[in-house]
């Protein structure tokens, strides 16, 4: 992993590699990902409330295998504050409008039961990159 | 990805494999798609299972007939077969696709492209998605004019306002022979509801690092500055994050990637000033000098911070340099118009269904975006104008509608691009109101050294809220117009030049307001407060004293059970009466509502 040492350009590579097969969760041991989108909007609307309720429920649950990451707005401000959940060889689902309770909601249902809590999703898959 | 875990196997998966194989081949698509067998993926009831990245969709209980119709569809046409699709069991419906959702199918992100899926605060995530490649690739294999060139024939123009093209600015100050030479970016965010730049300096602070790199080594600059604005903490900590990460990896500072090159970066904090963000006062403040424009040229590319040859490019122009290098200046220039290439952010605010962050190719037209991407106006109401381009842009009607949103059409059609803020009015909007809110941010924002602005702003807010009053005269327009158009010729700096704006589109798209306003006394969106007045009717009046308790100014008369009245002289129009009535006894009235002396 990027350290101090300072890096060539064939390490970019390497980097890359490794870091990839860890952030999509094919290769790793983990049983999800969840990440919170956290810009000033998200913060704004909640999203740290979201982080806390998530955290607390893994905890309560003992769970050693769930990602937790933060990452900035994810573009649709009025839905915050959101998640992306990714389960195992499962496209990313994105949830908004959440509050802590319908956080722990999602918990049980889609990271410990692996079902989607329809309901409450905003949408599957990945945006188009260019 | 096709399945290849056990399950799968022993339901064909192998066979499905060579099909889509053959398939992909026979329809020339061997170069684009990839196929890969991976693991179990644990649904072996409804193998064999085949998952097409990056959409990220599910296929089921393939059979081998099912292989050309699929490739035909989604890898060739970009169809998703329904049909062929994982329906969860418990859902009756399959749920939204990003793609199928109005908001995220239009996009198409260059520069947002990491944005949800990268942790801005772990560089490897950056590097995982071919972060600092192009750093490597312009360090190692491109001399400062091959990076000049590309950028050049990519057709980059600034994304700050003004458009200027963005290889010419560097091809300037790569030929001065001063040194040191400096690098800025410009992070002073000022447009009300503009949001654009914060959002990548917390999304993606990589990519402007990476970005600003690239360009020193273009130019031949050895120090650059990231200027960022104080009311913008989580923007800042996530720079100055990346600025450490960066540096702890060789990825700034000396020898670089070991390519030998030298650069480095520091952040400075902006106070908060509008005019920070005009070039020359954002040098001034990056001296240590109070944030003024001064006289143009020399041009910063000639004379910049402490006199040396400088670039000052915006955020988003700053983070979108990387994907040009990655990915060629061809592939830029194919999105977009002949004179605006590659995509826009936008910030779109106000009365619209979706509020965000949209990255749009240029020449989308604003139809698309207000009513594609942002989902119309909300409550039923109708769209009146859109603001763009921030207090320098300005107001467009429904007409102009289908205008592409490029640097041309935006600034002949009166308003600008600007840095990338879209504010959406529905018809309860007054555009005197909209013009009154523009010039008083304006006329508190001006730094005073131009006559023009200081006075001219100052002027115009106070016959534009002259007329939100009630006490506008006919001369009036034709005083703003000459007011608008001195302190366009005789200002230094933009925002004084473009300071009239938000008057002359006002004007131009919507002088039958004005014209109410000051001839009929009556404003027609029911804004100005002067203008209008709540009255009881007393046909319909019970007097339930609801209206009464409502009253926040305690201005309301009347007994149990007798008409009530509202005493005009103090009240203040806030209309809780009218909605905490139940017998619609409360009129709003707009016209004549006050008699001018």
């Amino acid at each position: 992993m990027a350290g101090k040492t300072k890096l060539r350009i064939q390490d970019l590579a390497k980097i890359r590699e490794k870091t990839k097969s860890l952030m999509t969760i094919r290769e790793s041991e983990g049983r999800a990902r969840v990440t919170v989108h956290m810009g000033t909007c998200g913060i704004a609307a909640g999203a740290r409330d979201i982080m806390d309720a998530l955290l607390e429920e893994i905890s309560k649950a003992n769970l050693q295998d769930v990602i937790v990451t933060t990452s900035g707005c994810a573009g649709l401000c009025n839905a915050e504050p959101m998640i992306t959940i990714e389960l195992k060889n499962q496209p990313p689902v994105k949830y908004g409008h959440l509050t802590p309770d319908k956080m722990r909601k999602i918990f049980v249902k889609h990271i410990l039961g692996g079902q989607m809590a329809t309901d409450l999703v905003l949408a599957v898959g990945s945006e188009t990159v260019y | 990805m096709v399945c290849a875990g056990t399950g799968c196997v022993s339901c064909g998966s192998f066979k499905i494999k060579e099909a889509l194989e053959k398939e992909i081949k026979a329809k020339g698509l061997a170069e684009e798609v990839q196929v890969v067998a991976t693991g179990c993926n644990g649904f072996c009831e409804r193998g064999p299972i085949v998952m097409v990245q990056p959409d990220g969709i599910f296929y089921q209980l393939l059979k081998l007939e099912d292989v050309p119709h699929l490739v035909e569809e989604h890898l060739l046409k970009g169809r998703p077969v329904k049909s062929l699709m994982y329906v969860p069991p418990a859902e009756k419906a399959p749920v939204p696709k990003m793609k199928d959702i109005e908001f995220f199918k239009h996009q198409r992100l260059i520069v947002l492209r990491n944005r949800g899926r990268i942790d801005p605060e772990k560089i490897e995530e950056y590097i995982a998605f071919d972060g600092y490649e192009a750093m490597g690739k312009a360090l190692s294999g491109m001399t400062p004019a091959e990076i000049v060139d590309e950028i050049t024939f990519s057709g980059l123009r600034g994304r700050g306002g003004a458009g200027f093209p963005t290889g010419k600015k560097w091809a300037i100050c790569a030929k001065e022979k001063a040194s040191p030479k400096y690098l800025i970016c410009n992070g002073d965010e000022g447009d009300p509801g503009a949001f654009m730049d914060r959002s990548v300096l917390e999304a993606d602070p990589h990519a402007v690092l990476e970005g600003m790199v690239i360009g020193a080594k273009a130019i031949g600059a050895s120090k650059g500055f990231i200027y960022i604005r104080h009311e913008y903490p989580l923007a800042l900590k996530r720079m100055e994050i990346a600025i450490r990460q960066a540096r702890d990896n060789g990825l700034l500072g000396e020898d670089i990637l070991g390519t030998g090159f030298n650069f480095d970066l520091e952040i400075v904090q902006g106070a908060g000033a509008f005019v920070s963000g005009e070039e020359t006062a954002l040098i001034a403040s990056v001296e240590g000098h109070i944030a003024m424009p001064r006289q143009r040229p020399p041009y910063p590319a000639h004379k910049g911070l402490w006199g040396h040859p400088t670039v000052i490019n915006n955020v988003e122009t700053w983070a979108t340099v990387p994907n040009i290098i990655r990915r060629g200046s061809d592939w830029f220039q194919a999105l977009g118009t002949d004179t605006s290439k590659g995509t826009k952010i936008f910030s779109l605010v106000g009365k619209i269904a979706n509020t965000g962050l949209v990255e749009v190719p240029m020449g989308i037209t604003l139809r698309e975006i207000v009513f594609g991407i942002g989902g119309g106006i909300p409550d039923n109401r109708d769209f009146k104008a859109v603001q763009i381009g921030g207090p320098s842009g300005g107001c467009l009607p429904a007409k102009m509608l289908d205008l592409p949103v490029d640097y041309e059409s935006l600034t002949a059609a009166g308003a600008m691009m600007g840095s990338g803020g879209m504010i959406v009015m529905d018809d309860k909007t007054c555009m005197v109101d909209v013009a009154k809110y523009f010039l008083n941010f304006l006329q508190d924002e001006s730094c005073g050294k131009c006559v023009s602005c200081r006075e001219g702003t100052q002027r115009m807010y106070e016959i534009v809220k002259g007329i939100t009053e009630g006490k506008g005269q006919e001369s009036d327009l034709d005083l703003l117009e000459e007011l608008a158009s001195v302190c366009k010729d005789a200002s230094m700096c933009a925002l004084g030049q473009t300071a009239g704006n938000p008057v002359l589109t006002t004007l131009r798209y919507f002088r039958h307001e004005y014209e109410a306003h000051i001839l009929d006394k009556r404003c027609p969106a029911g804004v100005c407060k002067a203008l209008i007045r709540y009255v009881v009717l007393a046909e319909k009046c019970t007097g339930c004293q609801s209206c009464k308790k409502a009253c926040p100014n305690d201005c309301i008369k009347g007994t149990l059970k007798d008409v009530h009245l509202i005493d005009q002289s103090r009240c203040i129009k806030c209309g809780a009466c009218k909605e905490a009535c139940k017998f619609e006894a409360i009129e709003e009235q707009r016209e004549e509502a006050i008699q001018v002396i």
